[in-house]
C-alpha cells in the first residue's frame, strides 16, 4: 500500500520553501515524499508505548557554556557574503519586504 | 447580545544575559549595526550553536516566579519561516516540551487584582529576530536594511491561557509581570528598547457562552497606553462585527498608535506551516532537581509576597504599602531605616514624604538618594526627634541640610545650635528676664487681663530663638506668674 502525495501538497511545501518547480519535478517529487511517508507509516507501526522520544541522539549533555562576550566579526567581514549590502551605512539591503 | 471579551497575552522579555543565546556576541543595546554578530547569529553555514547557561538559569527563575513547572527535559526546535530578519530561514524556539508549563498567578493575589485565576500556559526559550529598516533611506521605496545586532539575543516567551477579560485587566496583568520579572532581575523592564514586548489575542463570545470565538492577534502593545487602548479598540471592533453578523476572521492585526486602530497585517499563518522540528544541532536541555531547587533558593522575594510581608511586619496600611513598593528601592530605604531602629510609622511617613519628593525635586534614583543621604543617616534625624531634641518641623530643615551636605543629623544640630532647650533651669532664667523687662504686662496680667498671657509666652519663645517647647514654656510661666500672685 503506497501513501498518495498529491501535487498540489507538493506545491504548498515549495511555496513554504520558496521553491519553484518544473512538472516533471513536481510529478517525482509527488512520488518520492509518497514514498518517504509510506516508510513513516511502516514505522509508526511499532508498537512505542512506554518508550520516551527521542529528540536527538545526542547523549552527553554538559553542553553549554558560561555567559561570557566573545569578540565579534569584524562589520566589513560581516557584510562580504551578503548579495547586497550598504557597508557605509554597516547594514544589509533586501527587496523591501513590508507590504 | 451582551458579549465578553476573552484576552490572552503573549510577553516576551529578555534575558540579562551579557551574551547572546548561543554565541559570544553581546546583548550590548545601542551598539553601531552588525557590530555584535558572528557566523552563529549570521546563519553562516556550518557554524553551531552552544546554549548559554545563564540564560536558561534566568529561565528557571523567570518561570518559578510565575508558578510554573520546569520539565526535567525541554527539547529546543526550529521554527521554519522566511524573512529577513532571520538570516538561518528558522528560529531556535522551544515547541512541544517548553523550558516550564503550567504557572498560576492566583487572584487577589496582590492590590490590583485579577479577580481570578490568571494561568501561565508556558514559558520557553528562544532566540530574538533582528531588526529590519525601512524607512529613511534613499531606496527605503524598494529596499529595507538589516541590523542584525539583535537576532540570537535571549528571550522567554509567556503565554497566558484567555483568562482576561478586559483591556485594563491585560494592561495591569502586563504591569504585574514587568515588575516581577524586574524584581527577580531577570529583564530590564526596558520597553522603548524592545526588551519587553507583548502580543495579544482577542475573541469576543456571548456572556452565557462556554466556547471561544475566533481568535485574532494584535501585535505592537509595546506600551502599557497602547495595550490598553489596541485592546479597546479591538474589543469594540469585533463586537460591532458580531452586531453586524459579519464574520471575524482569524488574523494578525497591527496596533498603528497614529490612528488608534488595528490593522490587519495577514491572515494568520497556521502552526503547521512554520513546521516545527527538533533542532538536530542541540541536546535536549536536561534540568536536574538541584540545579532548580538551587535557583528557587537564590531568588529575590517577589512584590506581592513583599507586599503582604511589609503589611503585616510593620502594620502598614496596604496604599502605603504599594507607595513603598511601586519605586524599586524605596522600600529597601524603609526597611533598612527600621533596622536603624527608626519606629515603622514614622520612617514611613518620612520615605513616602520627604525622601520621595527629595527624588522627584532632584530627579535622581533611589540608588542615588542612598548616597547623599542613607537610611541610618536618616534614621539617627528621626531618633533627634523622637527624644525631643528637635522639633518635627526643625527636623525638615535638618534634611535638607543633610541632603546637601552629606553631614550627620547629630552634627548638624550641635553645629547650628538647634537642638532645643529642654533644660527646665535655663527656661526659668529666660522667664525671670522677660518679666523683669514687662512689668507692665505682668501688672496687667495680676489684674485680670488674662489676654496677656499669651503675650508673655510669645516673648520668652522669642527669648529662646524658637527652640523651647512652647507648652513647656507654658506650664513654666504660668507656674511662675501664679506663684508671684
Amino acid at each position: 500500500m503506497s501513501v498518495r502525495f498529491s501535487t498540489a501538497e507538493v506545491d504548498a511545501i515549495a511555496a513554504l520553501a520558496r521553491l519553484e518547480l518544473t512538472d516533471a519535478e513536481r510529478k517525482l517529487f509527488a512520488r518520492q515524499l509518497g514514498d518517504i511517508l509510506e516508510y513513516a507509516v511502516q514505522v509508526q507501526r511499532i508498537d512505542t508505548s512506554g518508550v520516551p522520544p527521542t529528540a536527538s541522539l545526542v547523549t552527553s549533555h554538559a553542553a553549554d557554556r558560561h555567559d561570557a562576550v566573545a569578540p565579534s566579526l569584524d562589520r566589513m567581514a560581516a557584510l562580504a557574503n551578503a548579495p547586497d549590502a550598504a557597508p557605509d551605512a554597516g547594514l544589509f539591503r533586501v527587496p523591501r519586504v513590508i507590504g | 447580545m451582551t458579549c465578553e471579551a476573552v484576552i490572552g497575552l503573549e510577553i516576551h522579555a529578555q534575558l540579562r544575559t551579557a551574551s547572546k543565546i548561543f554565541c559570544g556576541c553581546s546583548t550590548a543595546f545601542g551598539a553601531p549595526p552588525n557590530t555584535h554578530v558572528c557566523p552563529v547569529c549570521l546563519g553562516f553555514p556550518g557554524a553551531l550553536p552552544v546554549l548559554n547557561r545563564s540564560a536558561v538559569d534566568f529561565g528557571i527563575r523567570a518561570a518559578l516566579a510565575l508558578g510554573c513547572r520546569v520539565n526535567p527535559t525541554s527539547i529546543f526546535a526550529r521554527k521554519n519561516y522566511f524573512y529577513p530578519d532571520l538570516p538561518k530561514g528558522y528560529q531556535i524556539s522551544q515547541y512541544e516540551r517548553p523550558l516550564a508549563e503550567r504557572g498560576l498567578i492566583e487572584a487577589n493575589a496582590d492590590y490590583w487584582g485579577p479577580e481570578r485565576d490568571i494561568r501561565i500556559t508556558r514559558v520557553h526559550l528562544e532566540e530574538d529576530a533582528g531588526k529590519l529598516l525601512h524607512e529613511g533611506f534613499a531606496d527605503s521605496e524598494r529596499r529595507s536594511y538589516v541590523d542584525l545586532n539583535r537576532a540570537g539575543t535571549p528571550l522567554v516567551e509567556i503565554v497566558t491561557e484567555p483568562d482576561l477579560r478586559q483591556a485594563k485587566e491585560a494592561a495591569s496583568f502586563f504591569g504585574y509581570l514587568r515588575e516581577l520579572l524586574m524584581a527577580m532581575d531577570v529583564n530590564d523592564g526596558n520597553m522603548e528598547e524592545g526588551s519587553l514586548r507583548c502580543d495579544a489575542n482577542v475573541s469576543i463570545r456571548q456572556l452565557s457562552s462556554e466556547s471561544l470565538g475566533v481568535k485574532v492577534e494584535v501585535k505592537n502593545l509595546n506600551s502599557f497606553r497602547f495595550l490598553e487602548r489596541a485592546l479597546d479598540y479591538e474589543i469594540e471592533r469585533q463586537a460591532e462585527m458580531l452586531r453586524r453578523g459579519e464574520p471575524i476572521l482569524q488574523e494578525t492585526r497591527l496596533w498603528d498608535s497614529d490612528s488608534d486602530t488595528t490593522v490587519s497585517m495577514r491572515s494568520k499563518e497556521h502552526a503547521h506551516d512554520y513546521r516545527y522540528f527538533p533542532e538536530p544541532d542541540l541536546p535536549p536541555l536536561v534540568l536536574d532537581d538541584a540545579r532548580v531547587k538551587e535557583i528557587r533558593e537564590a531568588m529575590p522575594e517577589a512584590p506581592a509576597a513583599k507586599r503582604r510581608r511589609l503589611e503585616k511586619m510593620y502594620g502598614l496600611a496596604r496604599l502605603d504599602v504599594v507607595n513603598l513598593t511601586i519605586e524599586p528601592g524605596l522600600d529597601g530605604y524603609f526597611e533598612e531605616m527600621v533596622r536603624h531602629q527608626a519606629n515603622p510609622r514614622e520612617a514611613k511617613n518620612w520615605v513616602l514624604g520627604a525622601v520621595r519628593a527629595k527624588i522627584n525635586e532632584a530627579r535622581v534614583g533611589v540608588a542615588q538618594m542612598r548616597s547623599a543621604l542613607s537610611p541610618a543617616a536618616l534614621a539617627s534625624l528621626l531618633a533627634l526627634v523622637e527624644k525631643g531634641a528637635i522639633s518635627g518641623a526643625m527636623a525638615k530643615g535638618v534634611f535638607e541640610t543633610m541632603f546637601q551636605s552629606g553631614r550627620s543629623a547629630d552634627d548638624i544640630v550641635r553645629d547650628e545650635g538647634l537642638a532645643q532647650i529642654d533644660d527646665d533651669a535655663q527656661i526659668a532664667e529666660l522667664i525671670a528676664g522677660v518679666l523683669a523687662e514687662n512689668g507692665d504686662a505682668v501688672a496687667q496680667y495680676h489684674a485680670g487681663k488674662a489676654a496677656t498671657f499669651g503675650f508673655l509666652v510669645g516673648q520668652v519663645m522669642k527669648a529662646t530663638r524658637g527652640k523651647a517647647n512652647p507648652k513647656r514654656v507654658n506650664d513654666l510661666l504660668r507656674k511662675r506668674l501664679d506663684a508671684d500672685r
